[in-house]
């Protein structure tokens, strides 16, 4: 084997032309001749639509055309239902999906009413201004733990009541470990996550070629081959009429996914009407409104634990806001159900969640997708019990970390996935016992912070673990073609936004075939390129995209000894693949060009075998039996201000285990940016919602993205513990860094205010909160 | 308001002479964007707060997105794309980014070139808390700052090796 590609902390190949200022993002890409839309959205969150008067932009100079519902005839359809309900014995759910153009009402601020196609934006958006909404609000659903009273308004007036789902699923007995239990633990708590916020917001731009009868459509979407499939049947064309590019994205973290968002939905249509490029580029205040957001959890909870420390049940239930609609099924709050389990080993659960339909935005998975949530119940819960028995918090943990020799550990819960929630491999343990040993927990303990106390200052330490459910199924595919160039192309059906792909896909298949990873090219989110596959989401792009490229390449690899054997006449055990030749170990001389390889094996006489295939190509898909679980332990050491409550992170340090490392300097860039978002989640961010469901904090001066000077430097170690599901043993590491944060910053501020009846029971926690929070309890109003 | 009355605007942008008729309204960042079809300069939230549309007006950085076009007016612009033009190899900036992978989208980072080219300039040896507060106007939602704090270390580092190359 030539020299490893695989496990080196390459620098990035796409790197040069973003520096550039070259690589096309979507507001990037303008046909001649491109119209552009601007949308009317509601300013309220609940009301009905008595009437859009639209008389006055349609005589708009330079307008082209004005929409409303109406106007949409049969194409106006609700979304497709994205995620079906898990199979879970008993479960409920109420699929009720966005409209293109809200008619007779309206459910959430933001959602689109009526749309403007005119010469510019500045002119569509002028014409905007000329049409009038008349909506007669109505009472909203603002308030999540009051959606289910009886007397509250109905998002969707054919049900019932405002339940969009009810699933429970247990394992054990947990009433009998509760009656066994020394100690039973028992909070309410409440949990909200916040907004992706990628720095570049969605786009869609759609050229209906009517000569050829072929769509191009570039969508800022994570999942292009989905998008496909779906606007064809929607559009009435064939698949393969249809071509969705995913061009350079600036950021995903989820809300990208294949949403069938209305203006995905609706510029192709446009485009097909009019006989003209339409583009529609999404401003910062409509990517508060009208992208998707992740939002709150009310989880009452607790734990039954014996007096040394042993965890022998867990029960939860917890209501989930999801927003006006539910497209995106029930993966948010199953993941909140099954990563609470953490790296524990829980006799018994008992976990059952209501999905609750809101008048406010969507809800669908950000970075983490409700993992956070279930991760701050059961990290809390183990804290409260530490206290209450008067144990160290990392004892408390250690006693209950699940072995190396239990994997796999099935759970016997439904997944995300669909399949049984089942840990694959992992060195708890060793993980828990790193970050204790480079936080230097112990002396913090012992030396430092009595020394800091004593001087009259607030230093806290906490340390929380984690395990997060990645790289699920179906499948991916890929195509690896060595081309008479020498070069070696890749294709792959993923998006990519910003996770390294063009770097770490090339790195596994130089590895295979012998060649520089800058002699590949890859290429992700063209369905002209590739057009079976599924999307980049659940941390699954490197271990199922991964593994198909994987495949492929060993495939090509296997058609190059072959011709080669053939070609010069040697054993292909002899043979080697380096410096993008093949050819005789020892006997430099004899090597031949891949290229020129790549072209015998496409010649134009002669036959190709039959049972053969020419060129030197192969298409692989990889479909893994179930998700890898990857783990960490995060540490932080905070100090607070008693006067301000203001927090200063001093210390932020990650040891995360995600199997076999694919190239470290991106994995450390990935875990970076998680705790990043983490951080955020914690303290600064927040959707601010008065009681009439209006977002108020929609603009970055109100919803404060953390800077410079707001993130710690970040300090990283890794074990690897290889995955038994895929060949390359990989695990998925994009959310990683984001899940614990809300628990350990909490834990952390506890330590350091260092009150013993101060709980931290909720996120975000920024100063003013935690000031509030403290003044409650001071005045014996109880937190 | 169509059909507003135009202005002309002339100045330089990365050294090459423009000259334009447009509406007062129109934004600096659209200007440069969709006038002059230097899409290197992004918009991230055109509130001038995340500072990806940041470019260089007289040396100076500013919010692409809270100026007009006509403001450019008689006036120097600088955007990513002069940093280097054609094949010429990156400049020490962009290098430390690449060799500290100081992005990951990349959206970002012209906004974070620009801002730092004039602060790198001022303070060639900076301290980490002062690269930091100089970041601070530019938002990153992917890299968590520590990388690209150290692509501005290294970077400040080649620039004044450059320097002293130069000076000898």
């Amino acid at each position: 084997m030539s020299t490893r590609q695989f496990g080196r902390p390459l620098r990035r190949l796409e790197d040069e032309k973003l520096l550039k200022g070259k690589a096309a993002f979507i507001d990037d890409i303008e046909p001649a001749g491109t119209l552009h839309v601007a949308f009317v959205r509601s300013s309220f969150a609940h009301g009905r639509i008595n009437a859009i008067d639209v008389a006055e932009a349609r005589e708009y100079p330079g307008v082209k055309m004005v929409l409303t519902a109406a106007d949409l005839g049969d194409y106006w359809q609700p979304g497709p239902v994205l995620v079906p309900p898990p199979p879970v014995e008993g479960a409920v759910f109420h699929a009720r999906t966005q409209v293109p153009l809200a008619r007779d009402k309206v459910r959430h601020v933001g959602e689109p009413v009526a749309l403007v196609v005119a010469e510019s934006r500045y002119v569509a958006e002028d014409a905007r201004d000329e049409i009038f909404a008349d909506i007669e609000p109505l009472d909203p659903v603002a308030d999540l733990g009051r959606a289910l009273d009886p007397e509250a308004p109905l998002v969707h007036d054919d049900l019932e009541s405002n339940l969009a789902a009810h699933v429970r699923q247990t394992k054990g007995d947990y009433s009998a470990a509760r009656a066994e239990a020394d100690v039973v633990i028992a909070r309410n708590m409440r949990y909200d996550h916040g907004i992706a916020a990628s720095m570049e917001n969605r786009g869609v731009l759609a050229d209906w070629d009517a000569q050829g009868e072929k769509l191009t459509i570039w969508d800022t979407t994570q999942a292009p081959i989905p998008i496909r499939n779906g606007l064809a049947g929607m559009l009435g064309l064939s698949e393969s009429q249809v071509r969705v590019i995913a061009p350079f994205i600036g950021g995903g973290f989820g809300p990208k996914i294949m949403m069938f968002y209305p203006e995905e939905v609706l510029i192709p249509w446009l485009s097909m009407r009019l006989g003209r490029p339409v583009k529609w580029i999404e401003d910062r205040a409509e990517n508060f409104f009208a992208t998707t957001h992740e939002r709150e959890q009310l989880h009452e909870a607790e734990i039954a634990v014996t007096r040394d420390g042993k965890i022998l049940g867990v029960k939860d239930t917890f209501f989930h806001d999801t927003g006006a609609y539910d497209p995106y099924g029930l993966t948010v709050p199953i993941n909140s159900q099954c990563t609470l389990l953490g790296c524990y080993d829980v006799p018994s659960y008992d976990s059952e969640f209501r999905a609750v339909f809101t008048n406010k935005p969507i809800v669908t998975p950000y970075r983490g997708a409700g993992r956070q949530h279930g991760v701050f119940v059961m990290e809390r819960l183990l804290d409260l019990a530490a206290r209450e028995l008067g144990m160290d918090p990392v004892e408390i943990r250690r006693r209950n970390l699940l072995q190396p020799a239990d994997f796999p550990h099935n759970h016997g819960l439904i997944y995300q996935d669909f399949t049984e929630l089942t840990y694959d491999s992992g060195n708890y343990p060793e993980v828990l016992e790193r970050t204790v040993e480079a936080i230097g927990y112990r002396q913090f303990r012992e030396v430092e912070q009595p020394r800091l106390r004593a001087e009259g200052r607030h230093v806290g330490m906490a340390i929380v673990t984690y395990v997060e459910g990645t790289g699920i199924g179906p499948y991916e595919g890929a195509r690896v073609t060595v081309e008479a160039s020498g070069q070696v192309s890749v294709a792959t059906g993923v998006g990519t936004q910003g996770q390294g792909h063009f770097t770490s896909f090339a790195q596994v298949v130089a590895e295979q075939v012998g060649v520089e990873p800058d002699q590949v090219r890859v290429s992700t989110g063209d369905t002209a390129e590739m057009h079976w596959g599924t999307g980049t989401f659940a941390s699954r792009g490197a271990v199922v995209a991964g593994n198909a490229i994987h495949a492929a390449a060993l495939e090509v690899r296997r058609k190059i000894l072959d011709l080669a054997a053939e070609e010069l006449e040697a054993d292909r055990d002899d043979l080697e693949l380096q410096g993008g030749m093949v050819g005789v170990k020892g006997a430099p001389d004899s090597a031949i060009p891949l290229g020129d390889l790549a072209v015998r094996a496409n010649p134009l006489r002669g036959a190709v075998a039959p049972g053969t295939e020419p060129g030197l190509e192969s298409t692989t898909y990889f479909g893994p039996p179930g998700g890898t679980t990857a783990n960490g332990a995060h540490a932080m050491v905070v100090e607070v201000d008693p006067e301000t409550y203001a927090v200063e992170i001093k210390r932020y340090l990650v040891v995360h285990d995600c199997g076999t490392v694919i190239n470290p300097l991106i994995l450390q860039g990935q875990i970076q940016g998680g705790v990043a978002q983490g951080i955020g989640n914690c303290f600064f961010e927040e959707l601010v919602f008065d009681d009439q469901a209006q977002l108020l904090s929609a603009s970055f001066m109100d919803y404060l993205l953390p800077t410079a000077t707001d993130v710690p430097p970040i300090e990283c170690d890794h074990i690897e513990t290889p995955s038994p599901l895929n060949p390359l043993g990989v695990k998925g590491a994009g959310e990683a860094g984001a899940i614990p944060s809300g628990p350990l910053f909490a834990a952390a501020v506890e330590d350091a205010l260092g009150d013993p009846s101060l709980e931290l029971l909720e996120i975000p926690l920024s100063p003013n909160r935690l000031f509030e929070v403290s003044r409650t309890r001071d005045d014996g109003g109880g937190a | 308001m169509a059909n507003q009355a135009r202005f002309p605007v002339r100045g330089t942008i990365n050294g090459e002479e423009f000259e334009r008729e447009v509406e007062p309204r129109l934004l600096l960042s659209d200007f440069i964007r969709h006038e002059l079809g230097l899409t290197g300069t992004h918009v991230g939230c055109e509130h001038g707060v995340c500072g990806a549309c940041t470019v260089l007006l007289d040396g100076e950085s500013v919010r692409s997105c809270l100026l007009f076009a006509v403001q450019a007016n008689g006036r120097k612009l600088e955007t990513v794309e002069g940093l280097s033009q054609g094949d010429a190899p990156l400049h020490p900036l962009q290098e430390a980014f690449r060799e500290e992978h100081g992005l990951q989208c990349g959206f970002c980072t012209p906004g974070f070139l620009m801002s730092l080219l004039p602060f790198l300039e001022e303070n060639p040896s900076p301290t980490d808390q002062e690269i930091r507060e100089a970041l601070s106007g530019n938002l990153c939602r992917c890299t968590g700052y520590d990388h690209i704090v150290n692509a501005v270390r290294t970077a400040a580092s080649s620039l004044r090796d450059a320097e002293t190359a130069g000076a000898e």
